[in-house]
């Protein structure tokens, strides 16, 4: 029985190496200047550049957008592919499901060429489309999942209690799909804030989110001003985690 | 003379193939306590669907409080329902789960709250308000559900199965409380169960239902002392029902003697199905005086009263309960008095099929082809009619060695053999006589040999 604990052995090397190591370096930069002493340097020149913070508010503005659009589209999509009488095919189910097989670099640059070849001009419109295209799949997920799990006699009660066909769905079907929603919202919102490649091709990178910024910092070897902005992430997406924490039952969600 | 705030006229449902709810007609007096009892896969739930608004009828009308609500959605019935499982809603705490049906109704706040605190002390929840539903116990959530019921003061409360789920000692308790609600309230309730003692315990009326059909409607004593079918008599309570035959009026003859009884009008030589519930059974030491004797098999003590299994003279086995204990062994005498004897008619005298002639020696029925004694009387094409005796039916215990395959759907022991009625896989019912001792739920093959199947001429 003892010898079991032993068997997590390679999952804890795992931990180490690509999680607690990786984040520990972050915070280490993060409070460095470039030749290793201790500083709060980093920290006052985003707060300060003007330009980071707006690119900064942009970034999660187009996040809250997007995730926005794609509860939208994505609970009736849940809803219907959820409600039998609707849908009574599966394979309905993987059409919907299935883009989230393919690599998400390949369906943006897709995605690219489609406006190329039709001349729409790139901007803010076509960033909100693919990043909509690219989310979506995990958006209705989660959502599907806890409303075709959902047990019908909660409907059948409300109705019995009163309540119209529209009513039952406000009353009860939307408040106790939540868990699903705040799932598709982790899952869409989180990886939005931090995304670049979708602004790069899909923009031609005239609009450039928190991800482009980092990314550029790292790229041009600014190691501690992008561990710095890295951390500013992290907080954001460990204050978006905590919505999820305050629910008690998130068993229909797929994170 | 109340008038009826339930008529279900002439209901008929299908789900595919299968008949649930077989031309079903109803009425309830309005303030009436009726329960619908019967097994599982019956219809009782289905029944009661209809009547809240969840299934649709295939054909038959809904009339509650003189409206036909036929077609009305479920939320414009005046009717409300205690689900089986509760439903309770787990994202509203008691409180809001019970003023849930009035908040839509638009009525004011303060009645709203007047009526819920008064729903509360009524099902002793009243401390519980600001729970959330899923730390209460089942009882407790029973009591909610009930209460988010009643709350809308519905002309009539549909109850599914509601005590199904608590423990043997929860249920006594509720069903003294269901019925003193049902007293103070005065609204029609609609009980479905599986449950005899419970159906015997709360109701004004029992429905005995069995296969889609209303076996027998009546008040508990009349259900007990007077079933009208074996079906009947053997779901509620125990009893020992017997093969036997009507001699003349007031005489029936059964396990090999001759009794008196008060029944009258079924015809002479007549066979029918004998009941004698085994209290009725007087049993004593002596056997002069008696009008049969038997030999105790075996003796159980039951708390209130003594069973025990007797093997008559003409062997045959019955069940008698006395507060008497009799050894195993001794040799009784037994009286059974003409009014404990329930004579019943008989619901079938052998299986009877609609077939085909395929040739001269072959026959379809039961969508298979069955080998037959070679005749020339019908032409191949004909429509006729198959007889095979309950006792020519043989059950074998390889579904894939019998010429069709079926389960053991019901068993009614009848003294000296078991009636069995087994459902194909195809969906036909064939009823058996046997010696062997089959479960429920056995899968079985059946073979019917040529000489057995007596094709007769179509009536019309």
């Amino acid at each position: 029985m003892t010898k079991r604990s032993t068997w997590a052995l390679p999952y804890a090397i795992f931990l180490v190496l690509f999680v607690a190591l990786p984040l520990i370096l972050i915070i280490l930069y993060a409070f460095q200047d470039g030749s290793g002493n201790f500083t709060f340097g980093n920290f006052t020149k985003f707060f300060t550049d003007t330009d980071a913070i707006e690119t900064f508010a942009l970034s999660l503005e187009v996040a809250i957008e997007n995730t926005a659009l794609c509860i939208l589209l994505g609970y009736p999509a849940a809803w219907i592919l959820a409600n039998k009488n609707l849908n009574r095919s599966a394979v309905t189910i993987v059409l919907f499901i299935m883009p989230m097989w393919i690599n998400a670099l390949m369906r943006t640059l897709a995605t690219a060429e489609l406006f190329h070849m039709l001349g729409v001009q790139l901007g803010k419109g076509t960033l909100l489309v693919g990043m909509v295209y690219d989310y979506l799949p995990f958006m209705i997920y989660p959502i599907y999942n806890i409303l075709n799990r959902m047990d019908k006699s909660y409907a059948e009660a409300a109705q019995d209690l009163g309540a119209t066909p529209w009513q039952v769905f406000w009353k009860v079907q939307v408040p106790l799909s939540m868990p699903g929603v705040v799932s598709g919202i982790m899952m869409v919102f989180m990886p939005t804030v931090s995304t670049f490649a979708i602004s790069e091709f899909l923009t031609n990178n005239k609009i450039k989110l928190f991800g482009t910024i980092i990314q550029e910092n790292i790229n041009s070897s600014m190691w501690n001003y992008g561990a710095a902005l890295s951390l500013v992430m992290l907080i954001i997406i460990g204050i978006t985690s905590l919505l999820q924490d305050n629910k008690k039952d998130v068993s229909g969600g797929i994170v | 003379m109340k008038e009826n705030i339930i008529e279900l006229n002439n209901i008929t449902k299908h789900f595919g193939d299968k008949c649930i709810l077989d031309n079903v007609s109803l009425s309830v007096k309005k303030g009436e306590f009726v329960t619908i009892l019967g097994p599982s896969g019956c219809g009782k739930t289905t029944l009661l669907r209809i009547l809240a608004g969840f299934g649709s009828a295939d054909s038959g009308e809904v009339v509650i409080n003189g409206e036909n609500i036929t077609d009305v959605p479920p939320h414009q019935r005046p009717v409300n329902t205690v689900f089986q499982r509760y439903a309770l809603f787990p994202h509203l705490d008691v409180y809001e789960n019970i003023a849930f049906g009035l908040k839509l109704q638009k009525v004011p706040v303060d009645e709203i709250d007047t009526r819920v605190r008064k729903v509360l002390k009524m099902v002793s929840m009243t401390d519980y308000e600001d729970r959330d539903v899923e730390s209460l116990s089942g009882g407790q959530q029973q009591r909610v559900a009930i209460a988010r019921a009643i709350v809308n003061q519905p002309k009539v409360l549909l109850l599914d199965e509601p005590l199904a789920a608590l423990d043997l000692k929860m249920r006594k308790d509720m069903q003294i409380e269901l019925k003193e609600m049902h007293r103070k309230l005065g609204i029609t309730f609609i009980y479905v169960t599986h449950d005899q003692e419970e159906a015997l315990t709360l109701s004004d009326t029992i429905v005995v239902m069995n296969e889609g059909k209303i076996q027998q409607i009546g008040t508990p004593t009349d259900i007990y002392n007077e079933p009208q079918n074996s079906f009947v008599a053997d779901f509620i309570g125990e009893s020992n029902i017997l093969n036997g035959r009507m001699v003349k009026d007031r005489l029936v003859e059964f396990a090999g003697h001759e009794f008196e009884c008060v029944d009258e009008g079924f015809g002479e030589n007549v066979d029918v199905d004998v009941v004698v519930r085994p209290e009725d059974i007087y049993i004593m030491n002596k056997t002069e005086g008696a009008q049969f004797t038997a030999k105790v098999k075996t003796c159980i003590f039951k708390g209130v009263h003594y069973e025990m299994l007797v093997d008559t003279d003409t062997r045959h086995e019955l069940m008698i309960q006395d507060y008497n204990a009799f050894e195993p062994d001794t040799e009784v005498g037994l009286i059974i008095r003409p009014a404990d004897i329930q004579v019943m008619k008989k619901e079938r005298i052998c299986n009877t099929f609609e077939a085909e002639i395929i040739s001269e020696d072959r026959v379809k029925f039961m969508d298979e082809e069955f080998e037959c004694k070679p005749q020339t009387t019908f032409a191949p094409g004909q429509k006729v009619k198959a007889e095979v005796k309950f006792n020519k039916v043989e059950l074998i215990d390889h579904p894939e060695d019998g010429m069709l395959a079926g389960t053991v759907y019901f068993l009614l022991y009848k003294g000296d053999h078991y009636h069995l009625t087994i459902l194909t896989d195809d969906g036909y019912h064939i009823w058996v006589d046997t010696n062997d001792i089959w479960d429920k739920g056995d899968l079985v093959g059946i073979n019917i040999a040529p000489k057995d199947i007596k094709i007769i001429k179509c009536d019309d």
